[in-house]
């Protein structure tokens, strides 16, 4: 592998934070230099968040270029279309399809897109891309709190890490009663990835 | 031992093992995280202080006892503890002490984009610049050893994205203490700064600065990276970095003290070089030292002043200098992205600041007009304060006219009162707020006879920065009980004598407390008191909708909580997000009693 960059969007509250200091410690556990960083701060407060994770054998920037993500890990669908941007041509987006609306449009002032438009959109960078229904799969678990695992589940098959590698690091990054429900969530995503069509 | 460790984590770390003792700070994005984390190491004294001139004053009075202190902030806390930042130069030091400012280029979470790197040069103190993890670690240790060895404090200056980004740090010491203190001395002529004493102290700061601008020709973390003789770079921290990345064949002058700086060092690297280029975020401060000395160089003629770089920016800025970077893959396709609803940050559910700045809102009149309707005028000013509650600024809550610094809403309100702006004015700022910059103020608005409102919402934590605790919460930095201070007591105190509190999600209360102190003449503070909802300890019958009943008014839209939410002409609470029975204040405010626990009402899918 010469460099895999990655793009974790979502809405704040969502745990993609949690999901890309997991990812990192993974690919430390794996040997490879990471370098990550999230939105924090003011732009925590249900706004849009953005983690870049970026894994090779020696990294310099901690952000990826536009064009130049290999893989789009979207919590939510207009986080996904916001930054579709920054996929490579080719690249591969995974999207939870949930619809969480900001407030302009509750207040009926703005429009959240359809479904075709935030196809439409990826399509412009690839035709690579995975619905998956995480909110539903996280409720089956038994806690949907677990998206962000399940989410990882979902894209671990694309990253060259052993799945004993992700538990370790899910184990590590989680305390003790949480832990076989997030590896419940984890197994999921693995399989659900697995049967969904292009 | 390999770590994943953030920038502040990483210079804790860092300080930890070059034996700190005494660690304090004001929280601040993007800085709060450095105290957190020491704060964690029971044998260190950790606080957080009142604000950053306190953390700084008492770091300082640390090192002149003898152990190696430190004091993190944000750039802008800078602004605050520059009076004894100042004093810290003059007088220097007896242990070690770093001053570790972090800025935020970009504007991420502050009122301005400040370039602090200008106050170590104002101060005359040696400045460390990280360019990732790893460095924030290591550089701690030569921190302090500079520190000690030229009787100065040091800055080490961070920004948002070196201080969040978290990357791989080899842990490679242990914590290592001096093992005999040095004790404070008696020493009035450093320690005293009488004009007679200022005097002779201002010559040793010159002499001081000649011996560390020879100590960073040698300073081993300044680095060059010879690549091709065609394109030499200078720079230093984040921007080293997106160098790398858009320049992989060029030169590198990568600079780790970036004040004062090594002359020699640039000059001969310069003389090798083809063509020179300073890559540096924000202000041109390297490209005016080195253009100083009389070297052809440009930077800031094509890397932009304003905002935070990245890879991006930089590749497009040297392409449009005629710089050889690599073609672009492919052609943005920002245009969709821009069209898209923004999702701005907002007050979560059940926030405790929402009830009143509703109330102020309709009171003052200062909802933004409908389509149709002529706009009235707001019959309120309302000068505002830095924390969660500058959220309130946005629709449809519009109650916040001015956001300055921290503790200028109650200062800005008695100016609008003097300058006879026509209309009451009310000041809003926050529990830890007024703790850190509000008192002072509003002692002056007592002895000047001000009218104004002054509300204090307490949630009872430094919620914007992470929840941090405050004198007010009688929490240490380290989670031991301590003395809590009162805020009504101070209130008080300052001889203000309309005080009332109420809870911040009765709605009926806080409209007749804000009625009766606007039609009162007396100065007043209203302190309205309800937990962070981020830190309920539990959360229980989150409201629901009752769709015959809801006329679709959408008064409870109004409040801006986006639990409440609008599809397809239907108002649904997303029960996941509603702090139920700790808040209730839609159901409070709706007209048609539509809202209720979501078990009492009839419809069942409400998620």
């Amino acid at each position: 592998m010469k460099k895999l960059d990655l793009l974790i969007t979502g809405v704040g509250g969502q745990g993609n934070i949690l999901a890309s200091d997991i990812i990192s410690q993974a690919a430390i556990y794996s040997g490879y230099d990471v370098k990550k960083t999230d939105t924090l701060g003011m732009a925590q407060r249900g706004g849009s968040v953005l983690s870049n994770v970026r894994i090779a054998r020696q990294v310099y920037s901690p952000l990826i270029k536009a064009g130049e993500v290999d893989i789009l890990l979207a919590f939510e669908k207009l986080e996904a279309a916001r930054w579709s941007h920054y996929l490579r041509n080719g690249g591969i987006a995974i999207v939870n399809n949930q619809s969480l609306p900001p407030m302009a449009v509750s207040l009926g002032n703005e429009q959240y897109p359809g479904d075709d438009r935030v196809t439409s959109i990826l399509k412009q960078q690839t035709d690579r891309i995975y619905f998956v229904e995480g909110i539903q799969r996280a409720r089956e678990t038994g806690n949907i709190r677990t998206l962000n695992i399940f989410m990882l589940g979902c894209v671990s098959p694309f990253l060259p890490f052993r799945v004993s590698t992700w538990k370790d690091s899910i184990a590590e990054r989680l305390p003790p009663n949480l832990q076989k429900i997030n590896i419940t969530a984890f197994n999921r995503g693995r399989k659900e990835i697995q049967g969904v069509h292009l | 031992m390999i770590r994943l460790l953030s920038g502040n984590e990483a210079l804790a770390l860092g300080a930890y093992h070059a034996g700190v003792r005494v660690a304090t700070a004001y929280p601040g994005t993007p800085s709060s995280e450095v105290l957190e984390s020491i704060a964690r190491f029971k044998d260190i004294y950790a606080e957080w202080s009142t604000n950053e001139k306190v953390a700084t004053e008492v770091a300082l009075g640390a090192a002149y006892a003898g152990v190696r202190s430190m004091v993190s902030m944000k750039q802008v806390g800078l602004n605050v503890a520059s009076d004894p930042f100042m004093a810290a130069s003059i007088t220097g030091i007896n242990a070690g002490m770093v001053v570790i400012c972090a800025g935020d280029p970009g504007i991420h979470s502050s009122q301005n984009e400040q370039d602090n790197r200008y106050y170590a040069k104002f101060a005359k103190i040696p400045m460390l610049e990280p360019s990732d993890s790893q460095e924030a670690y290591d550089f701690m240790a030569y921190a302090f050893d500079i520190s000690e060895g030229f009787d100065t404090p040091v800055m080490v200056y961070t920004t948002t994205r070196i201080s969040h980004s978290k990357s791989v740090v080899k842990v490679d010491r242990e914590r290592t203490v001096p093992a005999k203190q040095r004790g404070f001395q008696y020493d009035v002529s450093k320690y005293v700064m009488l004009p007679v004493f200022a005097r002779l102290r201002h010559a040793f700061i010159e002499e001081r600065l000649v011996r560390l601008a020879a100590h960073s020709e040698t300073f081993p973390l300044n680095r060059v990276i010879w690549g091709r003789h065609h394109l030499g770079i200078v720079t230093s921290g984040v921007a080293y970095q997106y160098a790398r990345e858009v320049f992989p064949g060029a030169s590198f002058l990568k600079l780790a003290m970036t004040y004062p700086l090594p002359e020699k060092l640039i000059s001969d690297f310069a003389a090798r070089v083809d063509r020179l280029i300073v890559i540096e975020e924000l202000e041109p401060f390297l490209q005016e030292h080195i253009q100083a000395m009389g070297i052809k160089v440009s930077g800031k003629e094509f890397i932009p002043r304003v905002g935070e770089l990245n890879p991006d920016i930089v590749e497009e800025a040297c392409r449009s200098a005629g710089l050889p970077v690599q073609a672009s893959p492919q052609q943005e396709k920002a245009e969709t992205a821009a069209e898209l609803p923004r999702r701005p940050p907002l007050l979560c559910p059940g926030c405790p600041h929402t009830g009143i700045f509703f109330v102020l809102n309709t009171i003052g009149q200062r909802s933004r007009p409908q389509k149709g309707n002529a706009p009235r005028e707001s019959s309120l000013v309302i000068t505002g304060d830095i924390g969660c509650y500058t959220l309130a600024t946005y629709p449809p809550l519009s109650a916040m006219d001015t956001t300055a610094c921290m503790g200028a809403s109650i200062g800005q309100a008695l100016g609008m009162e003097k300058a006879g702006v026509g209309k009451k004015v009310v000041a809003v700022i926050g529990d830890s707020t007024f703790m850190h910059s509000g008192i002072t103020p509003l002692v002056d608005a007592v002895y000047n006879e001000g009218h104004i409102t002054v509300v204090i919402l307490d949630n009872g934590t430094t919620a914007m920065t992470g929840h941090q605790d405050h004198p007010g919460t009688g929490i240490s930095a380290q989670g031991k009980e301590t003395t809590k201070v009162e805020l009504e007591g101070i209130v008080r105190g300052t001889g203000v004598k309309d005080v009332r509190v109420i809870d911040a999600f009765d709605m009926k209360a806080l409209r007749a407390g804000v009625r009766s102190v606007l039609d009162s003449p007396e100065l007043s503070v209203i302190i309205v008191r309800g937990t962070c909802s981020v830190r309920l300890p539990a959360r229980s019958a989150p409201r629901a909708i009752d769709t015959e009943k809801c006329n679709l008014c959408g008064v409870c839209l109004r409040l801006g909580c986006s639990a409440i939410q609008k599809e397809d002409e239907r108002l649904f609470i997303d029960a996941a997000l509603c702090t139920g029975d700790a808040c209730t204040i839609c159901e409070q405010l709706c007209p048609r009693q539509a809202i209720a626990p979501q078990s009492m009402t009839m419809n069942e899918d409400t998620e």
